[in-house]
């Protein structure tokens, strides 16, 4: 099934507000979402008998830079049966380090985002609504900062070890 | 003198120092509790395995630090891990030796630069005896720090008491 | 003793806050135990910490805590122009370094839009060292494995078959284990002289020894004992939580990659897709997870044999083959979102790539680890149990520290 039909047979069950356009890109087509349809789309992604998209991939987080202010949140979904794939894009904007910036939860369609979206929470600082066990994964909990951010600014110390190599920067 | 050049009676007697006895046979049974983190710790399970035996160098790998001799740093140190590796450390009893395998361990390796959750070294968290150059080092350049160790623990002057114990008498002479 | 300066400072307290435990010990009902397998220890296979509440000795729930080994690889990439990433994604899942350089390799050739260019030879060089990889990853995995369960005399045996490939692949570019080899638009070097006659004579090597595997290891009484019936994995669980490779084949669902998306030159090789069937025990089970893994390594053998006979017929080497001509000096894709995904040993490994085309470096890499989504599903299959078989689960999952942690 081509990216059009999905397209096609998805805003024909659920409405084509849920979907704000698409992005055709050279290679792999995406179609943007708005943030608070996420869940909605995503259910219906699964449980439509046509579309049938049981393989949650991965889920990656981009950031455009400081100056665009927003994340890029990426779906990859797959189909086993019928062997077609979907990018879902969902943008957001950066927020503040008081307010982090959020967006639903999707564990309870696919429950491996679990710990993708555990990382994505470590990594960027993205917080996610409902997520069953939202902590830090891979770094320390005591960690400051989010590192793949942009903007982000090695700490100086660490227990007493200095993080950067003196002779790098 | 080392205990091959000792004298030897006919009956079988063997005459020599008391230091190089201890130090041979601590240098025959090193027993090391190898902490594999990465990429180097299965370079360093061929060593143990029977294409480069380390066995017949008396090296018998316990998966306990209390057990062994000699630590081998094998792969990347990050800041999670550190603590817990000078815990390791000072778990293990009296005389011990430290090995640092490979380049992450030595110095960072290839994340020097961009890493910011790599410790650059191991020689940060813990004294360090021995370094093994290599990404990752053959078994053989592991088998080559061993037989250095060796060298190095059959130079040892030291048949003092261990270093805590030393120090407490150092602090009863110092106060009296 | 070293001259450096220790300069770290060492709290007790500071294990607890870098990484907090899940249960407390006020929380405990009688009979109930936390047991810390830490970050150190001969069976979690790397620096994996799992944290399990038991009762008696029947696991109730088990936490597993990873990031000791996290070396910042996406931010790496994100500093690096896209040739000089391969060293470090061998590292990532450093016992099948091969199949994680091809993957990249495709995705940035993909993106360029080079991948009809590269020459027939050199493909089938590139599946040739990644499936000797695959059999190289597999060895390790069902060797721990017995080591896990209490058997070294397999863990030896398969040692010394890979020292074999170790040796052929150092042959061929120089390394043992982390290769960069697979550079992006063709190999590093060719293949050496006479590779391809040695070759041939490992493969007619190694056929009786995994037959000797299997009567040592997989038909073995005891092994069937401790693992059949034990961490059967549903596959609609295991779909769901987006588990792939051996795993999700041991299930019951004849998926590989290398058939469904057809990439490289597999659409013209033969081979078959090994799926457990729950011969000893239930489907799903770890006894199933290390038959597949067995059957794929003759799978691989097949796949190397005819990988040999185009490179010895219609591919031939010739005098004026220069692996590096089509990799590009500058590599500069044009703007776009791409995903690839490949079959490793271990599943299903995908690159994130984002390019700004107006660098040579990506804005983003984002890799998509197998092991951490098969190691996602251990506290699911794992409640119930005794403390050995969680031990036996963990193994039969096959993870690998560096690519979880990244």
């Amino acid at each position: 099934m081509t990216f059009d039909q999905i397209r096609i047979i998805l805003t024909e069950k659920i409405g084509a507000e849920f979907v704000s356009g698409e992005d055709k890109g050279e290679l792999q087509p995406q179609l943007n979402v708005n943030a608070d349809s996420l869940r909605k789309v995503c259910s219906e992604l699964l449980s439509n008998i046509d579309l049938y998209f049981d393989f949650l991939s991965s889920i990656t987080a981009v950031d455009n830079g400081v100056s665009v202010n927003t994340f890029d949140l990426l779906y990859h979904l797959y189909s086993i049966p019928y062997n077609h794939s979907l990018v879902l894009k969902v943008t957001i904007p950066r927020g503040t380090d008081e307010s982090l910036p959020s967006v639903d939860s999707i564990c309870s369609v696919w429950q491996g985002a679990n710990w993708q979206e555990r990382e994505i929470y470590d990594m960027f600082g993205i917080l996610f609504n409902d997520h069953p066990d939202l902590r830090r994964i891979l770094l320390p909990e005591d960690w400051i900062g989010f590192p793949l951010r942009k903007d982000y600014q090695t700490q100086e110390f660490y227990h007493g070890i200095k993080v950067e190599n003196p002779i790098s920067n | 003198m080392s205990l091959s050049q000792a004298k030897t009676g006919s009956g079988g007697i063997v005459l020599t120092k008391l230091d190089d006895v201890v130090n041979w046979a601590r240098l025959s049974s090193l027993w090391p509790m190898g902490f594999g983190i990465a990429c180097c710790a299965i370079e360093m399970m061929g060593a143990y395995a029977s294409g480069y035996d380390l066995d017949r160098f008396g090296v018998f790998p316990r998966p306990s630090p209390r057990q062994s001799d000699v630590m081998i740093v094998a792969g990347t140190v990050t800041f999670k891990m550190a603590d817990r590796i000078r815990r390791l450390y000072e778990q293990m009893p009296e005389p011990r030796y430290v090995i640092s395998m490979g380049s992450c361990s030595n110095c960072g390796g290839p994340y020097w630069e961009h890493g910011y959750h790599v410790v650059k070294g191991v020689d940060k968290i813990i004294p360090v005896d021995i370094y093994v150059p290599g990404c990752p080092p053959r078994p053989e350049a592991l088998i080559g720090g061993f037989l250095k160790l060796q060298e190095k623990i059959r130079n040892e002057q030291n048949l003092s008491a261990p270093k805590a114990i030393q120090n407490l008498l150092n602090q009863k002479q110092a106060s009296s | 003793m070293s001259q450096r300066v220790i300069e770290f400072i060492y709290k007790e307290e500071n294990l607890r806050l870098s990484e907090p435990n899940f249960f407390r010990a006020e929380d405990l009902k009688p009979g109930e135990m936390i047991i810390n397998l830490g970050p150190q220890h001969p069976s979690t296979h790397g620096v994996l910490r799992l944290e399990v509440l038991t009762d008696g000795e029947t696991v109730k729930e088990v936490i597993p805590h990873m990031g000791y080994l996290h070396r910042c690889f996406e931010k790496h990439a994100e500093k690096l122009p896209y040739n000089q990433i391969i060293p470090f994604v061998d590292r990532l899942d450093y016992m099948a370094a091969m199949n994680s350089e091809h993957i990249f390799a495709m995705g940035v050739e993909k993106m360029l839009g080079i991948e009809d260019k590269i020459p027939k030879r050199t493909e089938y060089i590139r599946v040739l060292v990644a499936e000797l990889n695959r059999i190289a990853s597999h060895f390790i995995a069902v060797g721990t494995y017995a080591i896990d369960i209490g058997a070294v005399t397999p863990f030896l045996w398969l040692m010394r078959d890979r020292e074999h490939i170790n040796r052929m692949l150092e042959w061929v570019c120089g390394a043992r284990m982390l290769y960069n080899y697979i550079w992006i638009g063709g190999l590093f070097y060719d293949l050496p002289v006479g590779f391809e006659e040695r070759c041939r004579e490992f493969v007619t090597y190694l056929r009786p020894k995994l037959k000797e595997l299997q009567q040592l290891v997989i038909n073995n009484k005891i092994f069937i004992e401790r693992t059949a019936n034990v961490g059967i994995l549903p596959l609609n669980l295991a779909i769901n939580y987006g588990i792939s490779g051996p795993c999700l084949r041991a299930s019951g669902l004849r998926y590989d990659l290398r058939r469904v998306d057809q990439y490289s030159v597999y659409p013209e090789l033969d081979f078959d897709i090994p799926v457990g069937e729950g011969q000893v025990g239930t489907k799903g089970d770890c006894w199933d997870r290390n038959y597949v893994r067995v059957l794929e390594c003759y799978e691989s053998l097949k796949i190397i044999e005819q990988c040999l006979d185009q490179l010895c017929g219609n591919h031939k080497r010739t005098r004026d083959f220069d692996p590096q001509a089509i990799a590009p000096k500058k590599i500069r894709p044009k703007a776009m979102d791409f995903y690839i995904r490949g079959e490793s040993p271990k599943g299903e490994l995908g690159f994130f790539f984002r390019s700004t085309g107006t660098y040579d470096i990506p804005a983003r890499v984002h890799g998509r680890s197998p092991c951490m989504m098969n190691l996602a599903v251990l506290p699911e299959i794992s409640r119930g149990v005794m403390v050995a078989d969680l031990i036996a689960i963990l193994g039969s999952i096959d993870v690998v520290m560096g690519e979880i942690d990244r």
